[in-house]
């Protein structure tokens, strides 16, 4: 997705006004959030089940350096190739060497947010190799030559219409309305895909340091075939997905699926680790990991919001997220969106990016509450407010500052405090509707009265009343 | 407030000096301002509060987002001073929310308030979630005689406020708020009550431009109400 900087406060007007997208979003959030909600009730001990899972990922963030050792050591030993990519730029680069240095003409990818991220495709394009997308979600977007808008369900902004309307156009095929006729023909496509392809290209789940397997968690099967029938398999990994143990994944395995989907276990939870033995009947002849850092290792230096670095991708947040259920995910400029992209986009890609999105909240908490890790995004958020303050960018501009000065020059001192108080009876007198309330201020008010009224200041201060009836004021 | 405490044998002290705990900045990624505004509440509660050390004092507010600053976010803002840690903590574990003192200080539900109608509760999301309020504001309404009270959809949803949140994304703003609105009408209440100013002056703002006749009340107005 080319990044070149976020428009949050644009891109979420036209959200806004887009009923096709409220539809959608209303039913997939509603969907995913009773199914989550129902799926962690059913576990009696469900916050321990978070408390020790973030507990797990701050040992590991905390020793990323020794496992992110270890868990190159034991792919190597298990026969895999270990890439370590600083960026993104450098992690597309070592992919393609791969594809082209096994003369690969054909690649099938399962889905992954960290190829989204290094924008993979383009570079499989610009080489000249053929890329197709089989996760159904992912392979509509590619048609449509979109973008994915929630971490775990790419497509949910298209509609059913939509999807017909752009298969009939791209596929040259009749038009089918129903939704299993349309996931018909894209199964048929891909199968042939896969059985074509010399390439399969996947992100993971997790990274598991002491065995030295990736885990693969799916609900469609499509990224069984992508890691296991093309004779080279690349994994693409953040350097933030390792977890320290193989027994550790019981535990994640169901925080993730009970968080993401509801679903006590997910349909397919593939374990791979090497490239095919010499005693396996089938399986890649290659397998190589990609260790992808590009800024995850600057979250990991500050102290302060390192814990983004937590996260499993389960897209919880973004289905609680009130913000999040009314602007979308392309809102947020980048493949992260929601609480997570609102924290990590503006880490990744610099603040200076991105400095309306630790803003694009209402701070209520809600991504907090139901976080399989227990990522503490209010404070998160208000870190990187500071930051974005202290770096003088975004919407803080100089009117911001000076308000600001003024409200804590009023605040600190009480007698202006009363005086200010005790005037603005009269100076919003001009403003004073006919219902008694202020319905049109001046800028940057009017960003409040142009669609609500604005309650007006009483001419008795609750200061004068205390002194009048000392304890009778109500 | 003021009133229901005192019907309830508190003897209740303004402290004229104070006046803001200094969220706003805080909120708004203004640290250094917000500390400075914060210090200045600190040192006026926790001098109070030593004036009264004889006393059982406490520091009441009607507001879970102020409150959730001190009792939650001051221990953050103040991370790097320990010497004002003791201060902190001091302050922080003798404030508490409205409802809160009221049940869980005074051990009261009925207040003796009595109220004609429909009520309906908005949770706000400091209250709910940074100082895990739930249970306490809804008995105390259940308690009130002649309220009937009902549970709207999506009652823990944020309205939309978050302070500048409503003027930096007034659009996201109101659209959140016209969910908020849309459960308040189909719950059937004819008056919402909720335990934050932010919430209420956002709600209210809504349903008086819209013409929408709910009537909107703070928990004290209601826990105030002999009707």
């Amino acid at each position: 997705m080319g990044f070149e900087e976020v428009r949050f406060e644009q891109d979420s007007e036209k959200a806004i006004h887009n009923k096709p997208l409220q539809k959608a979003l209303v039913n997939v959030t509603n969907r995913f959030r009773t199914a989550r909600n129902k799926a962690s009730e059913d576990v009696p001990n469900w916050d321990n089940l978070r408390a020790a899972a973030r507990e797990i990922k701050k040992e590991t963030i905390e020793n990323l350096d020794k496992y992110l050792l270890m868990l190159e050591e034991r792919v190597k030993r298990a026969g895999g190739k270990v890439h370590w990519a600083k960026d993104a730029e450098e992690a597309s680069q070592i992919i393609v060497n791969i594809a082209r240095e096994g003369n690969v003409k054909s690649v099938v990818k399962s889905k992954s947010m960290a190829t989204e991220e290094i924008e993979l495709n383009n570079s499989f394009e610009d080489a000249g190799i053929k890329v197709i997308e089989t996760d159904l979600g992912e392979y509509i977007i590619q048609l449509a030559g979109e973008h994915p808008s929630h971490i775990i369900a790419p497509a949910i902004h298209k509609t059913k219409e939509d999807i017909s309307k752009l298969f009939s156009a791209k596929l040259g095929i009749p038009r089918y309305d129903k939704p299993e006729e349309l996931t018909k023909v894209a199964r048929e496509i891909l199968r042939s895909e896969f059985l074509n392809a010399d390439m399969g290209v996947s992100g993971a789940n997790f990274a598991v340091a002491e065995t030295g397997t990736i885990v693969v968690v799916e609900n469609e099967g499509n990224a069984r075939l992508t890691t296991t029938v093309p004779k080279i398999h690349v994994a693409l990994v953040g350097i933030e997905k390792l977890i320290p143990r193989y027994e550790d994944l019981s535990l994640f395995l169901t925080v993730l699926a009970r968080s993401a989907t509801g679903q006590k276990s997910s349909t397919y939870v593939s374990f791979i680790t090497g490239p095919k033995r010499s005693t396996d009947i089938g399986g890649p002849e290659e397998f190589h990991l990609v260790l992808l850092d590009n800024g995850r290792s600057k979250i990991l230096a500050s102290e302060e919001t390192r814990e983004s670095l937590y996260c499993i991708r389960c897209g919880a947040c973004l289905n609680n997220c009130p913000v999040y259920r009314k602007v979308g995910g392309h809102s947020y400029g980048w493949v992260y969106s929601g609480p997570i992209g609102a924290i990590i986009t503006p880490q990744l890609m610099g603040i200076d990016k991105a400095p309306e999105l630790p803003f694009a909240s209402s701070l209520c908490g809600a991504c907090k509450d139901v976080c399989p890790v227990k990522i503490d995004f209010p404070k998160i958020l208000l870190e990187l407010r500071k930051n974005v303050v202290e770096s003088k960018k975004g919407s803080t501009g100089i009117g911001e500052r000076f308000g600001i000065r003024l409200w804590r020059f009023t605040v600190e001192h009480e007698s202006i405090y009363k005086i200010t108080n005790k005037l603005s009876y009269y100076f919003q007198l001009p403003w004073k509707g006919r219902n008694g309330k202020l319905n049109s201020l001046p800028y940057p008010f009017s960003r409040w009265t142009d669609q609500r009224d604005f309650p007006a200041v009483a001419k008795k201060t609750f200061r004068e009343r205390w002194k009048n009836n000392k304890g009778e004021t109500g | 407030m003021v009133k229901v405490l005192k019907s309830l044998g508190v003897e209740v002290d303004f402290i004229e000096e104070q006046t803001c705990c200094g969220q706003p900045a805080f909120n708004s990624g203004y640290q250094d301002d917000a500390r400075a505004v914060a210090e200045r509440f600190l040192s006026i509660f926790d001098k109070a509060l030593n004036d009264e050390s004889g006393k059982d004092a406490y520091i009441v507010c009607p507001s879970g987002s102020c409150t959730s600053m001190v009792k939650v976010f001051y221990e953050e803002l103040f991370k790097n001073s320990p010497e004002l840690l003791n201060k902190v903590r001091n302050v922080s574990q003798k404030t508490f929310e409205f409802s809160e003192f009221l049940i869980k200080v005074l051990n009261t539900v009925d207040v003796g308030a009595g109220y004609k109608g429909v009520v309906t509760y908005h949770d706000s999301c400091h209250l709910l979630r940074e100082l895990g309020v739930k249970d306490g504001p809804r008995e105390l309404i259940k308690s009130v005689k002649g309220v009937k009270f009902k549970e709207m959809e999506l009652h823990d949803a944020c309205c939309g406020f978050g302070g500048t949140f409503s003027i930096k994304f007034p659009k996201v703003s109101v659209s959140m708020l016209e969910e908020k609105i849309e459960c308040i009408i189909n719950s059937g209440a004819d008056t919402l009550v909720s335990a934050d100013m932010g919430c209420l002056m956002n709600i209210v703002g809504a349903l008086s431009r819209r013409e929408i006749p709910v009537k909107v009340m703070h928990l004290a107005e209601l826990l105030a109400s002999r009707g």
